[in-house]
């Protein structure tokens, strides 16, 4: 009984990462690759986002500290910042890029400025309710496929 | 068609991306469907894979790719003879944008990542034009 408590938890706290605007329908299409051949791939590519995006969060972190800010060389990180967001399925990491890359686009900096410190929140946020998810899902075993969110 | 780099009955597919993460997802998504598949990290790698003889039933070629990028790998692919079906993955969804990778010598073109439903339709592709 215990253990089908664990997993309507892990169930339930997969549910609010959704409910809360944090994940999209590419989440499930990454869970629905995982399989016994690739039994942590949902963690795994999670993981590889985090390591590779650390590296253009400090590119856009160096340019925003320039002056004059070079808002085509913003643009172009954040294009490959959103690109490996989508990638995961982080719904509302990306659509803060997008409202990023059109503040560059309309040359305003300090929206830029201030999105990036919202999306770094959410991104960092993020992470942390992934990771506990992803510690949770594995101390209670695997589970039957994961449904689609309603 | 089979690619001269397959050594089974499976279908062969190159992937031709610089990032690490959707090199991964596809590399995954495309051997659950029963592909073989094969990397490179760009467009430049993947030329030198077909001048050295190789060939892949399909390619997954990513627009913006650092060394040589998706078009130019595209157009030097198909000036050398290249009939593999190619199909372009791209983050940019502007229409303007995918027209002008297409006119590179695309067979069609992709917002990344693929979905298992659009790689089950190219391969469904693949097998009624051979």
């Amino acid at each position: 009984m215990e253990r089908t408590q664990q997993h309507r938890q892990v169930a339930h706290m997969r549910q609010s990462l959704f409910d809360q605007g944090l994940l999209d329908e590419q989440f499930v299409q990454l869970e629905e690759l995982q399989d016994d051949a690739n039994p942590n791939f949902v963690e795994e590519v999670v993981t590889l986002f985090y390591r590779d995006s650390a590296r253009l969060v400090l590119n856009i972190d160096q340019a925003l500290d320039k002056s004059p800010l070079d808002f085509s060389k913003l643009d172009s990180y954040m294009h490959q910042f959103k690109g490996s967001a989508s990638s995961i399925g982080a719904k509302k990491v990306k659509s803060e890029c997008t409202l990023f890359r059109e503040y560059c686009k309309a040359g305003n900096g300090e929206g830029c400025m201030k999105t990036f410190q919202q999306l770094k929140k959410d991104y960092a946020v993020l992470r942390k309710k992934l990771e506990t998810y992803f510690q949770m899902a594995r101390q209670v075993g695997p589970v039957e496929t994961a449904c689609r969110r309603k | 068609m089979r690619g001269k780099g397959s050594s089974s009955s499976k279908i062969s597919t190159l992937i031709v991306d610089d990032d690490p993460i959707i090199r991964r997802i596809h590399k995954v998504l495309l051997t659950k469907v029963g592909l073989e598949t094969q990397v490179v990290e760009n467009g430049k790698k993947a030329v030198d894979l077909y001048h050295s003889g190789a060939s892949f039933d399909l390619i997954l070629m990513d627009l913006e790719m650092a060394i040589m990028d998706g078009p130019k790998a595209t157009k030097e692919l198909r000036a050398m003879g290249v009939q593999s079906m190619i199909v372009g993955v791209t983050a940019r969804d502007l229409e303007v944008e995918k027209q002008m990778f297409m006119a590179s010598g695309l067979n069609d073109c992709y917002v990344k990542p693929l979905t298992t439903d659009t790689v089950t339709a190219l391969v469904k592709k693949l097998k009624k034009d051979n």
